[in-house]
């Protein structure tokens, strides 16, 4: 129970702290914006059938970036002042340190999301507002925050910080990415989730697997 | 003074000479010749011992990075790193050797069906866990996260195979060229099969010499460069 | 409380700390001085378990590191020239927080109790970015005790403050954060190091040089002890 008390408590900083500047959010948010609006014009709007079909590439490349913009503030936010080493300090286990992060990072690309979403549906006219939709960007949120709170929190202490994320990052996230976008295509086509759903087994593995490992070898990250 | 010789790293030498002039003699002279591709078809033996060697190479390193991360001894950090540089070499060459196969196969330098995709991956994989040995100074970090890093992206080799092998499952149009290539080689002598495999093993074992000799070099190679800073630190400090 | 034996760390072929010998008893302040480079805030890190030891050994309360060192965190407070602070969130919010790690019984009363302690009650529901870097230490000693430790870490406490800033933190300190406390100091200012000290420690190029009790020294007899171990 103080555990799971602990990583309460680590989203809650978080959140507060974001509450505060706003600054993560409004960066992924801006940032989102500028994608869609590339694609826009990257995409031939005129042939619906292409649209369809780039849409959940779209949509996803757009999550991916947003959500590195994030994963790399999350960190830097405990490395000034030494705030990492406060928390290292302390006696709270360094798997709870892990969750609250990844789960905090998760919760703000679940929020850049929101705003995503709807964007996508009104530029490019795509039934993106549907429930299977919707579980399939979270599914593939978690994963995706999960291993990238691990390899951000490796990447923010070297020398190319910003540019080493998305290097570590996106060899790894790449399956991930790849079942998101399927399962994303199926769901949004409307077919029946018999058609899709190996796509979706395979999300939730990946997920099971990249979270899996991750908390497992944070640990050899923070702790020298 | 004389320095001692290195009879190990002789041995390994001669032997990875003899065997790849051997693998070679093989490939070219003995090994079948398959009736639809003729004579490109020898690139295959070359192909598939290298990538093999590439991905063992990652398999090295995946071991490394466990051990060094339990022992923190500095050996498992250079065997690793060692690795994935000859491994990169080694995944390097399969790359282009299989373009230079597929070009006058299948028409085309590349596809991404499920096994180069793999090794597209783990290539970026590579060189990926070598920009971020080269973005840390402080030796034991360096260690510390490239053992991290060797293990999670581990993962991703049979987690890309598998979510493009589904893909190839479900869309089998785009990839008949690749099926009926990978699929079956037909040779000309009535000991095609035979001999195209008694090749094939040689060249994986040949190639795989060569890796432990290049392995070793490097090893030692960065062994002398610890024992020189080490002495460096000792004048000065 | 703290014996240390034969402590060695290096960072690569660098050696920052070669052989150290240290034994600290309970209640003990031991001020540590040295040049720069010396080893002093690695040999605390090490303490403060924020770091391991390459060789040697490390014993805190019994306990040797770093297997033990999830329970040795309970009974460490460490201030550091950084301050370990939220610079978003309040004072209150940072305590809060870091009492909540601490798992700390009686938090709600013991946040104003520390507060009030520190001198900064009246600046409790303000951003710590606001703050000067005075009270920031301040709040800093405030989050090292929270939780009531029994072994204090201060590295180079003073960094950073002018003459009233420090002379204030270190009423606040000899009060709240080392009193009934086993202290371990690092300082560059030798006068108000060993003003406060039981023992003091000389530590150059990564061993310790000297040693002594305060009553056997000066302040001149000290510095000169420092000059000649420090050439």
């Amino acid at each position: 129970m103080m555990y799971l008390s602990q990583v309460a408590a680590i989203i809650a900083k978080d959140i507060a702290a974001e509450l505060r500047t706003r600054e993560m959010l409004s960066s992924m948010g801006v940032f989102s914006i500028l994608v869609i609006i590339v694609f826009n014009f990257a995409l031939e709007l005129t042939d619906r059938q292409i649209v369809l079909t780039a849409t959940p590439g779209a949509l996803w490349v757009t999550i991916i970036f947003a959500g590195m913009l994030g994963l790399n503030r999350s960190l830097a936010v405990e490395l000034d002042k030494g705030c990492l080493d406060g928390l290292l300090l302390t006696p709270v286990d360094r798997s709870a340190i892990f969750f609250g992060k990844a789960l905090g990072n998760a919760l703000f690309m679940l929020v850049v999301e929101v705003v995503v979403l709807p964007l996508f549906v009104v530029f490019f006219d795509v039934p993106l507002i549907q429930p299977w939709v919707i579980v399939i960007v979270v599914l593939g949120t978690l994963g995706f925050a999960g291993v990238g709170t691990l390899l951000s929190s490796m990447a923010v202490n070297t020398r190319a910080r910003e540019v080493m994320l998305p290097i570590l990052l996106f060899p790894v996230a790449m399956p991930e990415l790849v079942a998101a976008v399927k399962a994303t295509a199926g769901a949004m086509a409307g077919l029946p989730v018999s058609e899709w759903q190996q796509w979706l087994t395979l999300l939730i593995v990946f997920d099971v697997i990249l979270i899996a490992v991750s908390f497992m070898v944070f640990e050899y990250v923070v702790e020298e | 003074m004389r320095p001692k010789i290195d009879v190990a790293g002789s041995v390994l030498t001669i032997a990875s000479a003899a065997l790849v002039v051997t693998a070679l003699a093989l490939v070219f002279l003995w090994a079948p010749r398959e009736i639809t591709m003729k004579e490109v078809q020898r690139i295959f033996y070359f192909h598939v011992a290298v990538d093999w060697v590439g991905f063992l190479a990652f398999f090295v390193t995946l071991v490394a990075s466990i051990a060094y991360l339990r022992t923190r001894d500095r050996k498992w950090d250079i065997l690793g790193a060692a690795s994935v540089e000859i491994g990169a070499l080694f995944l390097t060459m399969g790359a282009v050797t299989g373009s230079l196969w597929a070009r006058p196969v299948w028409n085309t330098w590349w596809t991404w069906d499920a096994r180069l995709t793999t090794v597209a991956i783990t290539w970026l994989v590579y060189l990926a866990y070598l920009m971020l040995r080269g973005a840390i100074d402080d030796p034991q970090r360096r260690a510390r996260f490239s053992a991290v890093y060797g293990i999670v992206s581990f993962v991703t080799v049979p987690l890309t195979f598998a979510s493009v092998f589904f893909l190839r499952t479900i869309h089998p149009a785009l990839f008949a060229a690749s099926t009926e290539a990978q699929g079956r080689m037909q040779f000309e002598t009535g000991l095609g099969s035979a001999r195209m495999g008694m090749t094939l093993m040689l060249c994986v074992i040949a190639f795989t010499v060569v890796y432990v000799a290049l392995l070793r070099s490097r090893i030692r190679l960065e062994q002398m460069a610890d024992r020189v800073a080490r002495l460096q630190q000792e004048i000065v400090g | 409380m703290i014996h240390v034996k034969g402590l060695v760390k290096s960072f690569g072929p660098t050696m920052a700390l070669r052989g150290v010998n240290l034994s600290v008893s309970e209640d003990q302040f031991v001020t540590v001085v040295g040049p720069n480079g010396a080893g002093k805030t690695t040999m605390l890190r090490i303490l403060a378990t924020l770091s391991r030891p390459t060789q040697g050994v490390v014993q805190i309360g019994g306990r040797e590191l770093p297997q033990g060192a999830a329970e040795v965190r309970r009974h460490i407070g460490l201030v550091s020239h950084q301050t370990l602070l939220y610079g978003d969130l309040s004072a209150e919010e940072n305590l809060r927080f870091y009492g909540r790690m601490y798992n700390v019984s009686d938090l709600d009363a013991r946040i104003i109790q520390v507060l009030e302690q520190v001198g900064l009650a009246h600046r409790r529901r303000d951003p710590v970015r606001t703050f000067s870097r005075g009270m920031q230490q301040r709040l800093a000693i405030a989050r090292a005790v929270l939780h009531r430790p029994s072994l204090m870490l201060l590295d180079e406490p003073y960094t950073g403050l002018d003459q009233d800033a420090a002379a204030r933190l270190e009423t606040v300190m000899s009060t709240v954060g080392t009193e009934g406390r086993t202290v371990v100091m690092t300082t560059h200012d030798l006068e108000r190091g060993l003003a406060v000290a039981d023992r003091v420690v000389i530590l150059a190029k990564g061993r310790v040089a000297f040693e002594a009790n305060r009553l056997d020294l000066d302040t001149a007899a000290f510095k000169e002890a420092y000059r000649q171990h420090t050439q």
